[in-house]
Formats: structure tokens, C-alpha cells, sequence
């Protein structure tokens, strides 16, 4: 178990290096002058000059590389063209909002599709099932900002129950009265992500329902309703945990939408406002840690496979 | 495929979808002749309307009609999606057969796809707008580049378990050589995959699109695209919610037409293949 761990964490390392070289070719894939890009059109020669030995660019580009790559692995993404701050203060800055609708929104998803997934193939092909996955196919076809816009329109405008954006700190106010102002969003972000997880998991609980086991299970009298906790569900559960994997990247790219209908100010919103305004410092930053990030959850996944699944164990 | 259409018959909701698809073809193909007004006429006196015998689905804030830029908008939706399907599969089928089928290219290849696959799609393809700037080739290839991944990833994984074979071995006994085994025994057998693969991507590449319009770096905002709609009529939806609803309706009702005939497809599809497929979003 020990090795294996270490194996897949090692392996992180190549792939690592790899989405640092990308997102930093990135850059240099632009046509044109990187630095007078970045200052648009209004730009003297002088100011161009200027910014390009301040960020490097005349240096050769594996020179560039290295001293960015060093700079990283001490926490230095460079600084914003447009805040004049170091990249990581700026996205640790935005960071609460993302954080907080991303876990509640995950354990939205968690407590909405799992047990609706599980419903579904138990009742496979009932009135149920076909209405729950019509709905979850529904949910998974519906643009994530279209559906925002509506819930704002019917809760906010119409109704009046729940404010339509912003979100005022929780740790700077210690007020969490103001998680009110993410349950729009987050139940906007939860909606496709969800539809996902009860397909999965409905998949995965009719495919070990068909197993041996579990006829086994049936004919030695237990009750129904332990063969489907105790073998059904755990035996399909390795199946879900992947998903939260796929989840992540759904929420990474779903927060991006959710918080620029809800003007929230979080990373995603950091994100696109930095690509209008050509902040490319910025856009490397966000964009390489979230890809880590899916890294470490992959990696977590991994872990949990091996731990529940005796057979990866030994293999 | 007689058998896929029995089975789009017998399930009668996958025969709406089916029928959604070709509504929306004609509106393409023909949206001079179905559509009411010019998409681009102004006019101020009418803006803003609900829907009436006149503007059947109301008009947008510079009194453009509704119902006709979703007409015109059907066709950018359709040349976008085939456009993203086209470049995903195509390159996707090369670099998954030849991953599949040469070992060391693999090594390269599907490693770098892994890399490609760690960003997240939307922030892969806001990254690569930012740098080659928007308009509707750079949206497909942007889009593109994410779901080359899966379709290289789907085929590699096809590939590997199709070349081990019995008849690829015979062939080969026979004195086939690998450009032939590739092109005339391998292929072929990753049609009807690649068919439901494309189905799928078709559906969610046009969710990605609309959300890069949306976010204002998609297609340049006086292309009448469903999402642009959306996205210019969003500060007047408390006046006219119609450029809200009727745009939104048909992406969903697209998405969903092309899943519901994905979803078809896939059941009756081979089932040695039928795991590797899924039609989730991601």
C-alpha cells in the first residue's frame, strides 16, 4: 500500500513539470510581442521596453523557463500587470468564496445524487427511475449560467426570498448569515454535477446487482435491505468516489460561469475578468494551481481505491 | 444501423430528440425562408416586447426579433458543434490509433493527453482565447483541444484491446502489414464508438461554447449565437424575459436531442465497447 502511494506520487512529478512547461508555452504562444500585448495598443516603445526586461522576455527562453519554474516551487507565480501584486496573494485573496461554494456545492452534489442514484437502481425502470434520470439528463443538458440567470430571476427578482450577487466575507464579518448569498449559486453549480454523479452511481449499483454475490447474498436470507447497503452499495461506492474526481473539474469549470452570474468574487470570476484584461500572469497562476489541485484529488482518489478495494491492494 | 433505428422507434422520447435535430437542420438550412424579420433590423420602438402574433418569442433590447436570430443562430450552432466534432475526432483518431497500436508512441502521446486532461476544459479554453483572441475558429479549436483528449484517450483504449484480437493476429499471419491491419481491420471496427463519441461531444461542446459566449470571449457579440443572446440580454430580464427563456430553450433542447439519440446509439452499440463510452459531462 506504502509503495504504491509513493509510486503514484512520483509519478505526479513528470506530469507536473509537463503542465508547467504547457502553461507556460502558453505565453509564448502568443503572436507577437508578449510584453507589448500586455500593454495594449496605448503603449509607448519605451514602456515596452521596459516590461519586457522587467518580465524577461529578452533572455532566452529556457532561461525564462527556469527562473519561472524556481519561482513557482518557492511560491513566486509573478506579479499581475494589472493589480501590480504577486499572483498568489491576489488568488489567495479570492480564494474563500471559491472554497466555500465548491465544498458546500460538493456536498450538495454528495447528498442529492447519491441517494438518488441509488434509488433509481433499485427501482430500476419504475415511474421513479424514469423520472429521476429524465431529470437528471435534464439537469446535465441545461447550460450552468442560463439556469443561474433563471434562479436568480425567480428567487431574487420575482420573489424576493434570496439575495442575486455578491458575497460579503465570512471570515472577515464572522457573520454566516451571509451563506445565504451562496445558495443560489451553489445550487446552480449542483445541478449538472449532480446529474452526474446519480447516473454514475445508478450505472454502477445495476452492474454489481447483476454480480453472483449478491444472489449469494439474497439466498442466504438476508434482508434486501442489507444486501443493498452492505454489498451492493459498497461494492459500487469505488465507482462513485471516482466521480468526485471528474466532479472536481466539473466544479472548477462551473465556478468560473456561477460566480460571473453572481458576481462573486472568487476565482473563477478572477479568471475571466484576467483573460478580458490580458493579465497573463495571472491566468498561468490560477490555471496551474487548479490543475495540481486535480492532481492531489486524483491522487487522493487513488488512495481511497486501493484502501477499499482489496483487489487494487494486491495487484 | 436498421437496428439503431428500430430502437430509436421503439423508444419514443429518443424519437423526439431525433425529430428536435431535425427541426433545428431545417432552421439552418433554410433560415431565410422560416425566419420573420432580418436578424439584424433594428428597432428601437419595439424593443424589449413579450411575445405577440407579431414577434412570436418578443424582442431583444434593440427590438431585433427573437425568434428570427434563433432561426439564424441554429446555424451557428450547428457549423460550431460539427466544426469541434470534426477537429476532436479527426486528430483524436489519430493520435489514439497510434498510441494504441505503437508502443512508444503511446509513451509520448497519451502522456501529454494526460497532461492536456489535468486543466479543466472551460480554463483550458478561456487560457488558449486569451491568447489567440476570440472568433469562431479559435472557440472550435479551444473547445476542440478538450474533447481530442477523451476521443485520443476512448481510441487508445479501443485500440489496444481490438489489436490483441484473434483476427488481427490472422491477418497478420496472412501477411498484412500494420498500415493495412490498421486501415482495414482496425478502423472499421471503431465506427460505431466514434459515432456515439461524436454524438456526445456534439452535445457538450455546444454547453461550452455557449458558456464562452456568455463570458463574452466566445464569438464576437454581433453574431446572433444562442449564447450572445443570452449573454446581451441578461441585464433586461426582469423587462422581457423572453431573450432569457426562448435562446436558453433551444440549447437545452439541443443538448438534450443529441444525448437522448447518444444515449440510443450506445445501447445498441457492440458491448465489448460500451464501458469505455459514457455520456457524462466532464
Amino acid at each position: 500500500m506504502l509503495t504504491f502511494m509513493l509510486k503514484r506520487l512520483l509519478s505526479m512529478i513528470p506530469t507536473f513539470i509537463l503542465a508547467s512547461v504547457l502553461v507556460f508555452s502558453f505565453m509564448h504562444m502568443m503572436p507577437g510581442d508578449p510584453a507589448a500585448v500586455m500593454l495594449g495598443d496605448s503603449a509607448t516603445p519605451d514602456q515596452v521596453q521596459e516590461l519586457r526586461e522587467t518580465m524577461g522576455f529578452d533572455k532566452p527562453i529556457y532561461v525564462q523557463f527556469v527562473r519561472w519554474f524556481t519561482g513557482i516551487l518557492k511560491g513566486d507565480f509573478g506579479r499581475s500587470i494589472f493589480f501590480y501584486k504577486p499572483v498568489l496573494q491576489i488568488i489567495l485573496d479570492r480564494a474563500e468564496t471559491s472554497l466555500f461554494i465548491a465544498t458546500l456545492s460538493m456536498a450538495l452534489i454528495i447528498v442529492v445524487g447519491i441517494p438518488i442514484g441509488m434509488i433509481s437502481a433499485i427501482r430500476y425502470n419504475s415511474i421513479t427511475d424514469q423520472t429521476f434520470s429524465g431529470a437528471a439528463m435534464l439537469a446535465a443538458s441545461m447550460p450552468t449560467f442560463w439556469l443561474g440567470l433563471n434562479l436568480m430571476l425567480i428567487f431574487s427578482v420575482v420573489l424576493g426570498w434570496l439575495p442575486s450577487s455578491g458575497f460579503p466575507s465570512i471570515v472577515e464579518s464572522g457573520n454566516l448569515g451571509n451563506l445565504k448569498y451562496l445558495i443560489l449559486p451553489c445550487a446552480t453549480l449542483a445541478a449538472p454535477n449532480s446529474a452526474l454523479i446519480i447516473r454514475l452511481t445508478r450505472a454502477s449499483m445495476l452492474d454489481v446487482l447483476k454480480e453472483g454475490y449478491i444472489t449469494t447474498a439474497r439466498a442466504k436470507g438476508l434482508s434486501e435491505f442489507i444486501v443493498t447497503i452492505k454489498h451492493v452499495f459498497r461494492n459500487s461506492l469505488i465507482t462513485v468516489i471516482s466521480v468526485v474526481g471528474f466532479t472536481f473539474v466539473g466544479l472548477a469549470s462551473g465556478t468560473v460561469v456561477t460566480e460571473t452570474v453572481f458576481s462573486l468574487p472568487g476565482i473563477g470570476r478572477l479568471v475571466v475578468e484576467s483573460v478580458l484584461r490580458r493579465d497573463y500572469p495571472v491566468i498561468q497562476g490560477v490555471i496551474l494551481i487548479i490543475a495540481v489541485a486535480y492532481m492531489i484529488v486524483n491522487l487522493m482518489i487513488d488512495c481511497c481505491y486501493t484502501f477499499l478495494d482489496p483487489r487494487i491492494r494486491v495487484s | 444501423m436498421p437496428k439503431f433505428f428500430q430502437a430509436l422507434v421503439k423508444r419514443k422520447i429518443a424519437l423526439a430528440g431525433a425529430g428536435v435535430l431535425v427541426i433545428i437542420s431545417m432552421f439552418a438550412l433554410f433560415s431565410p425562408l422560416i425566419a420573420t424579420h432580418d436578424p439584424m433590423g433594428l428597432n428601437p420602438i419595439e424593443r424589449l416586447q413579450n411575445p405577440s402574433a407579431r414577434h412570436w418569442f418578443g424582442t431583444d433590447h434593440f427590438g431585433r426579433d427573437i425568434f428570427t436570430r434563433i432561426v439564424y443562430g441554429a446555424r451557428l450552432t450547428l457549423i460550431s458543434g460539427s466544426g469541434v466534432v470534426l477537429f476532436s475526432i479527426s486528430l483524436g483518431i489519430l493520435i489514439g490509433l497510434l498510441s494504441g497500436y505503437y508502443r512508444q508512441f503511446s509513451l509520448v502521446a497519451m502522456r501529454l493527453v494526460d497532461v492536456v486532461m489535468s486543466f479543466p476544459p472551460l480554463l483550458l479554453a478561456l487560457a488558449l482565447l486569451a491568447i489567440f483572441g476570440p472568433g469562431l475558429l479559435n472557440v472550435i479549436l479551444a473547445v476542440g483541444v478538450t474533447y481530442l483528449t477523451r476521443t485520443a484517450r476512448i481510441i487508445f483504449g479501443l485500440t489496444l484491446k481490438i489489436r490483441e484480437e484473434a483476427f488481427v493476429e490472422a491477418v497478420r499471419s496472412l501477411g498484412a502489414n500494420n498500415a493495412r491491419i490498421i486501415a482495414r481491420h482496425i478502423l472499421p471496427n471503431l465506427v460505431s464508438p466514434l459515432i456515439v463519441q461524436a454524438t456526445f461531444t456534439f452535445a457538450f461542446s455546444l454547453l461550452q461554447m455557449a458558456a464562452l459566449d456568455f463570458l463574452g470571449v466566445g464569438v464576437p457579440p454581433q453574431i446572433p449565437s444562442w449564447g450572445n443572446m443570452i449573454s446581451e440580454g441578461r441585464l433586461y430580464i426582469t423587462r422581457a424575459p423572453g431573450v432569457l427563456l426562448f435562446p436558453g430553450i433551444f440549447i437545452v433542447l439541443t443538448v438534450l436531442a443529441f444525448n437522448l439519440v447518444g444515449d440510443v446509439l450506445r445501447d445498441n452499440l457492440d458491448p465489448r465497447f460500451r464501458d469505455q463510452l459514457s455520456g457524462t459531462r466532464q
